[in-house]
């Protein structure tokens, strides 16, 4: 099936880097899947079919790590024996914690009002931050080899996400 | 010397070694059987040549006469309470978890896990009664095929939850079938409509059947078709167009309540009626009671579009949800497939027509499209893959799994549209100091507080070493096959203590349930927000005090009777606002606590560090 040891990046053959090429790691994983999923093994022994099934769920995992700009710049400095994923550590810059509490409270007041343009545009702002946290980040991790700045930036990145997904859930309930 | 016939591996096995395997759609108003037949799907039809089987069972009598289809239609009128329509609706359902229990003629009986139905045949579960209609398809496959099923694939609805696959998979397996695979039915009509006009591109099913609403978005690529985001409602459905038609004959007709008999009679002409109008302008709607009362009206095209407006609407929301978890706009979408005998009604098409800016697509039968991708996928499942048919099927969960944690609130382990196959591993920690038992509760739903969402099991991890509080480290695994279906299990780390549960619910969620649940959920955010600002301020607070306490004890030598006394008002100050529900008072009293904790903590810090060193020489240090 698969070689469970491998890391993502090698499991579809793709350079550990936070560039990724979107369409080549697309098409690895669809390849991998076409081999490994359960749909191939229906009708295969019991062993069979469990090791189908690990394998896919282990695929759909490396492929979700990859995919997510957040996920990814962990997994890449995870590889590196940094974690950034620690919840319990919260240190963020003053300035950048007190311009999205800023915003978390102008959600909250357009939520409330359900001003569905106004979480847009907030929507559009932070998805515009967040683009610019990963072009820095590709810079860090790909270029400078800048870890511990990356760091910081993941964790920023992963705020901003947090909140860009609260913003979703927001503009969805003034739809309903 | 005869020549060996030598095939090659990937070639097509000869038509006597192709394993008989069929798909099914088990709907909620007609079911269908269909297979794959010289590469090309087609359904079963029955020997007078009908392809639908109307999902309806009526126990005859007390011994073992069950009809089955339309000789139970004929009847259902005359004998409502042992003739089982819609059973789809209570598949993995409780007795609760119906609103208007009323509304069916049936003898409910409430059991723990599945409501049951008292007949005349006995008492039935959901599942018996689903079995009964799988049987037949059964039957009728086997006498058309000529030999036994290999193996089937089920359809379900893609916004079914675990309760209801697994009520599904039990009755087919009570009715004697290998179950390939459940497969999302608008998946399976996503496969058929694909691999039929070779699309390319992102794609949205619309599917309204008798009972469920199902919308999904699905990328089609170079033979995979990728879920991308789905939704719906699974309690929404021809049905109740149905139950709005039956309610304006009440009224507009003056009719007193009447009997169960009556009540069927009505219904099916309101379904009569809604047919009629798909195709003229209106209807009549011609009845005479038991009671005398003669009903006599005509049903117009624009009131039937009135009365049943908000239906319609209701559809309309869960298509914006998708769109945006598959974070896709309305010019992505390339084109909207119908699926389901409801997507004929008019109204529906325009709709959906003016939601998409484009006409949806209806060049395919749209009570047949479920049971013809089924069927193909079942030929494939089988191992009866022709060469060059390598199409892959990656399919999504619809609704968010996770773990109640402390104050009462949800941690999502697997979100929902995450696709399948999935195992993912979340790590906990324990409470409290020696505790050597952990309970696990695993719950489905978007919201964020465990009292809103649906419970799908409980089970406990026991024999946890006794450590201090945050240093077990308890791996929580989920794992959710390709049928959709759900098995948890849980670790602890350091001792590899193991306990596991396949989530078999003995009480899954409602249909209601998941419809309001996820409309709650976006409805009560701000709610939810305050809600868990408030939860995790509470804990906070108490950990805090603990703390604070703790260090008091070991070492309260470190501080001045003044400052001890103002740490003891401020733990006081954090106690009485954690009383009150008031997140900003608990917070600022918690805030306070930690500044005037400020030095004492860094004096504990130093006589640590003291303590850490003292016995080790210098230059072990350096």
């Amino acid at each position: 099936m698969i070689d469970f040891s491998l890391n993502h990046f090698e499991l579809f053959g793709v350079p550990a880097r936070y560039g990724v090429d979107v369409e080549m790691l697309e098409r690895a994983y669809r390849a991998l899947q076409n081999e490994v999923h359960p749909d191939r093994h229906a009708v295969g022994r019991d062993a069979d079919r469990r090791l189908a099934l690990q394998s896919s769920a282990r695929v759909n995992e490396a492929y979700r790590a990859l995919k997510n700009p957040v996920l990814r710049a962990q997994y890449l400095l995870s590889l590196r024996g940094i974690d950034a994923g620690d919840e319990t550590d919260t240190a963020l810059p003053f300035d950048f914690l007190e311009r999205q509490l800023e915003r978390r409270e102008a959600v909250a007041e357009a939520a409330q009002v359900a001003d569905e343009r106004a979480l847009a545009t907030m929507l559009d702002a932070v998805r515009a931050e967040a683009r610019l946290r990963e072009q820095e980040l590709e810079r860090l991790l790909d270029h400078d080899n800048a870890w511990h700045e990356a760091r910081q930036r993941v964790r920023e990145l992963k705020f901003l996400a947090k909140l860009a997904d609260d913003i979703d859930v927001a503009i969805t309930a003034t739809e309903a | 010397m005869a020549l060996l016939q030598i095939s090659e591996p990937d070639a097509s096995p000869a038509p006597h070694e192709r394993r008989l395997a069929a798909g099914i759609d088990l709907g909620t108003t007609n079911s269908l059987v269909a297979t794959v037949r010289n590469g090309i799907p087609v359904v079963l039809p029955d020997h007078e040549g009908r392809p639908l089987l109307p999902s309806i069972v009526r126990y005859r009598d007390e011994k073992r006469g069950v009809d089955v289809g339309y000789a139970a239609a004929a009847e259902q009128a005359r004998d409502p309470q042992n003739t089982i329509v819609s059973v789809k609706r209570f598949m993995g359902r409780g007795l609760a978890d119906f609103q208007d229990e009323r509304r069916f003629p049936y003898r409910f009986i409430d059991e723990p896990g599945m409501v049951r139905l008292a007949t005349r045949g006995g008492i039935k579960s959901p599942v018996e009664v689903s079995a009964e209609i799988l049987r037949a398809l059964s039957e009728r496959a086997t006498a058309s095929l000529g030999g036994e099923l290999a193996g089937v694939v089920v359809t379900v609805p893609a916004y079914f939850d675990d309760a209801q696959r697994q009520a599904t998979k039990d009755a087919a397996k009570l009715a004697g079938l290998n179950v390939l695979r459940l497969l999302n039915e608008p998946t399976a009509a996503a496969i058929a409509y694909g691999l039929d006009n070779a699309a390319e591109g992102t794609y949205a099913v619309y599917d309204l059947g008798g009972g469920t609403f199902d919308i999904s978005i699905l990328k089609l690529s170079r033979g995979v078709f990728e879920v991308l985001a789905t939704n719906g409602d699974s309690a929404l459905g021809g049905d109740d167009f149905d139950h709005r038609v039956y309610c304006w004959i009440i009224e507009t007709a003056g009719l007193a309540p009447h009997s169960a008999e009556d009540a069927r009679l009505l219904m099916l002409k309101a379904r009569e009626a809604k047919e009629n109008l798909t195709l003229h302008p209106s209807a009549a709607i011609v009845a005479t009671l038991s009671t005398g009362d003669r009903v006599d009206l005509t049903l117009t095209a624009d009131t039937f579009t009135a009365i049943s407006g908000t239906l319609v609407a209701k559809t309309l929301t869960p298509l914006k949800r998708a769109l945006r978890d598959a974070h896709l706009t309305l010019a992505d979408i390339k084109g909207v497939v119908m699926v389901g005998g409801a997507t004929r009604m008019p109204q529906i098409q325009k709709a959906v027509g003016e939601f998409f800016g484009q006409p949806p697509l209806t060049n395919l039968d749209p009570d047949q499209v479920v049971a013809l991708g089924a069927a193909i996928q079942a030929n494939v499942l089988a191992g009866n893959r022709s060469p060059g048919e390598d199409w892959l099927l990656l399919d999504v969960i619809p609704l968010s799994l996770g773990l109640e944690t402390m104050g009462g609130l949800v941690e999502k382990v697997v979100p929902r549209n995450s696709t399948i196959p999935v195992a993912r591993a979340q790590e906990f920690t324990t409470f409290k100091d020696g505790q050597t038992a952990m309970a696990i509760h695993v719950l489905q739903g978007e919201r964020e507080k465990v009292s809103d969402c649906r419970s799908l099991a409980r089970f406990e991890l026991r024999g946890i070493p006794p450590m201090v509080a945050g240093a077990a480290r308890i791996g929580v695994t989920f794992q959710i096959d390709a049928d959709g279906l759900l098995a948890v299990s849980a670790r602890e780390e350091t001792s590899g203590i193991e306990a596991a549960v396949t989530v078999k619910p003995s009480y899954g969620l409602a249909d209601s349930d998941i419809a309001s649940m996820l409309q709650d959920s976006f409805t009560h955010a701000a709610d939810d927000m305050v809600a868990r600002a408030l939860a995790e301020a509470q804990v906070e607070a108490d950990m805090l005090v603990a703390a604070t306490r703790a260090a008091l004890t070991t070492d309260h030598d470190l501080l001045s009777d003044e400052e001890q006394a103002a740490i003891v008002q401020a733990v006081d100050a954090v106690i009485a606002a954690r009383q009150e529900s008031d997140q900003r008072a608990i917070s600022a009293a918690t805030k306070a606590l930690n500044q005037v904790t400020g030095d004492f903590a860094a004096r504990r810090m130093d006589r640590g560090v003291a303590r850490a060193l003292t016995g080790r020489r210098v230059d072990a240090l350096t």
